[in-house]
């Protein structure tokens, strides 16, 4: 497969890692942070761990969207969910994520319309065959998931479509790294960006990190090479800065046409990220222009009092502050079966990747 | 499911053949063994690359008997039809048990038809149950030892991918088919130049990931996987990485992991290969004294990771 088999070359793997062992030779701990989920799942896949010298730590961090969604969106999902006319078209790592009260899991067997899809083409797609039925599609993720979002809202108002809307939950990605950064209990040294984020917005937005926290940065791929190559890089870095390892696909300033069609349809706003709690401009909303898609104004869902587990350790393990087996629920009561935080439910959440590839 | 089969079925229909957890049971009656066993299939959508509903009831049950070193021989058909359901898919459907069943060499001998409202099934749902002689006795977990060979007869996950394929309307480059065939020829071939094959189990649910770690914990030994040797098609590889899924732990039903003696392996590979369904086959990792009860990969890249069962559906990613 191409650009796949290039970047899990065994040769180029074992290379990479000796170069990165003798580059930390004596030296003291590097921490860096991955701060994407996919990323965080390469790492266990790959068992890349392994392969790092000692003095390489490497921490998880808040770029799971499913792990960062707060409960009170699943409460609003599970609550537009009972509604007899709604359809939900969701991506499928969302089903299972516990709210308050219930999950979209649970309202399906309980008879609820709950549709998976692959793609907001899908969730079109159902609105066009069932125009008596109300589809809201669950938009979550960061500047990667956005834009294709963005662009079903243009084109369902464009169709005219009237029964098509998206609950908003949309966050983005350099505004949470400044909170965890300004937050010190997480020394980090370096970061380990993810390369699709960047795809869409180019490199530039984290320039602050380096510039005024004084943190080396690298936009890197997922395949073993690419993940290898950008902690090299990092490690390397005599001063600061933020560079792009991933650039068979990422450039500076990122796909200024997907930013576009992002810009027109959602607008920054505060968002609340679960276990880090609200952090100013790091979400997005939709616009005025646009309130008939916004399933939160068309429904306006009712929702009971947010109800959190306190033993549940998901917020430290989102910053970076513990990792899962320090967690009481993690393998006992929390398991990828039974999952009471959303780092377990997600393929992409830590304690996921902890569980599954007992790293 | 494995929780639920432990605390609901096991715990209801104590028995001692029931909790061997054969893929068929082993009943004795008089001087014969008699394997038998029952499956129900629901796939959406019925018709897919490489097979359908028809023929998939009919090899499942086939291989279910097969791995327990017996020789199908009989089949029942139950069908379950909703209302409305087309006579051409219908013809279409039964036409294929019969073609899978005469390629098999097993006969339809009993059957049962149910039509309910619109609404109340999807289609056609189908239950085949088999009987089977038994005619090599020693297949078990419990002849499993440090040092045996594990085998697999093909490619890993076309059935899942095909079936996906179709029912998410995506088209790969590659078009992969399912693997669903009859396996009692490539299993009787294999066993036929081996006494020492310990065990064997067509790795169906969960797929190889899972099959393996069922029988890790059922021998108490551990098993280490070398992923560069496991056989997966290309168009698998791009669809999973498409999907964000895992081969290791896609459905497979025309493949069957095989574990056997060091000292028989090549023997045995050879034999699969000869046979039109094991022409990929590969031997992909040993039993270990070590890491008793789980299953280890030993990744492409170099490093080592636990290799777990698979837990609840694999959804896909978002991101």
């Amino acid at each position: 497969m191409r650009y796949v088999d290039e970047f899990r070359n065994r040769k180029l793997i074992d290379k990479i890692a000796r170069l990165i062992r003798e580059k930390m030779a004596g030296r003291a701990e590097y921490k860096i942070m991955e701060v994407c989920g996919t990323h965080t799942m390469a790492i266990a896949r790959w068992g890349l761990r392994q392969i790092l010298p000692d003095n390489v730590k490497l921490i998880s961090g808040p770029g799971c969207p499913v792990c960062v969604t707060p409960k009170k969106y699943i409460d609003k999902a599970v609550a537009l969910s009972r509604m007899p006319e709604v359809t939900i078209a969701t991506f499928g790592d969302m089903l299972r994520v516990p709210g308050s009260y219930s999950s979209l899991d649970k309202e399906r067997s309980a008879g609820a319309s709950v549709k998976l899809v692959y793609s907001t083409d899908d969730a079109l797609d159902i609105a066009r065959k069932y125009p008596r039925r109300q589809v809201v599609f669950l938009g979550i993720g960061f500047e990667t998931t956005a834009p294709t979002v963005a662009a079903s809202i243009l084109e369902a108002k464009k169709e005219g479509l009237k029964n098509y809307s998206v609950l908003c939950g949309h966050k983005t990605m350099p505004e949470a790294l400044k909170k965890l950064v300004v937050d010190n209990r997480t020394r980090i040294d370096g970061f380990l960006l993810p390369g699709h984020v960047s795809a869409i917005i180019g490199s530039l937005p984290y320039e602050f990190l380096a510039e005024e926290y004084s943190k080396s940065c690298v936009v890197g791929g997922f395949e073993p090479v690419d993940i290898l190559e950008s902690i090299f890089m990092l490690i390397s870095q005599k001063k600061p800065k933020v560079e792009i390892e991933y650039s068979r696909i990422t450039h500076p300033s990122g796909n200024s046409t997907a930013r576009r069609v992002m810009e027109r349809v959602f607008v920054k706003a505060d968002s609340v990220w679960r276990g880090i709690g609200k952090v100013r401009s790091s979400g997005l909303r939709i616009r005025k222009d646009f309130s008939d898609f916004d399933a939160d104004i068309r429904f306006s869902p009712n929702i009971r009092p947010v109800r959190e587990d306190a033993r549940c350790i998901c917020g430290d393990v989102l910053k970076g502050v513990k990792v899962p087996p320090q967690c009481a629920l993690f393998g006992r009561s929390c398991t990828p079966e039974h999952p009471v935080g959303a780092c377990m439910v997600s393929s992409e959440g830590t304690c996921a990747a902890y569980y599954k590839y007992g790293v | 499911m494995h929780q639920l089969i432990d605390s609901l079925f096991m715990k209801e229909f104590s028995n001692s053949i029931l909790s061997q957890r054969k893929d068929s049971a082993i009943l004795k009656l008089g001087d014969e063994k008699i394997a038998f066993t029952t499956d129900t299939y629901v796939v959406d959508p019925i018709f897919f690359p490489g097979g359908d509903i028809g023929s998939l009831a009919v090899n499942g049950t086939i291989n279910d008997i097969s791995v327990c070193g017996a020789k199908p021989i009989f089949i029942s058909l139950g069908l379950v039809i909703e209302e409305g359901l087309p006579k051409a898919v219908l013809d279409r459907v039964i036409k294929s048990v019969g073609a899978a069943s005469r390629a098999a060499g097993v006969k339809v001998v009993t059957g049962d038809t149910k039509v309910v409202e619109r609404g109340s099934a999807d289609k056609i749902f189908i239950n085949t149950s088999g009987i089977g002689k038994v005619s090599y006795e020693n297949l078990s977990v419990g002849k499993i030892k440090p040092g045996d060979v594990v085998l697999v007869s093909g490619p890993i996950g076309d059935h899942a991918i095909s079936v996906l394929s179709v029912r998410e309307g995506i088209a790969f480059r590659a078009k992969v088919k399912s693997d669903s065939a009859p396996l009692n020829g490539l299993i009787f071939q294999a066993l036929k130049v081996s006494k020492n094959i310990a065990f064997m189990r067509d790795p169906t649910r969960g797929g190889l990931a899972t099959t393996l770690n069922e029988i890790t914990k059922l021998s108490g030994f551990g098993i280490a996987l070398e992923e560069k040797e496991i056989p997966v098609r290309e168009g698998v590889r791009e669809a999973c990485e498409l999907l964000g899924l895992d081969p290791l732990y896609l459905a497979c039903e025309g493949r069957v992991v095989i574990i056997v003696s060091k000292n028989d392996a090549a023997k045995v590979l050879s034999a699969v290969r000869k046979s039109r369904e094991g022409r990929a086959a590969r031997i992909i990792g040993t039993v270990t004294k070590e890491h008793k009860g789980r299953v280890y990969l030993n990744t492409l890249a170099g490093s080592s990771r636990v290799l777990d069962m698979l837990s609840g559906e694999q959804l896909p990613r978002i991101c």
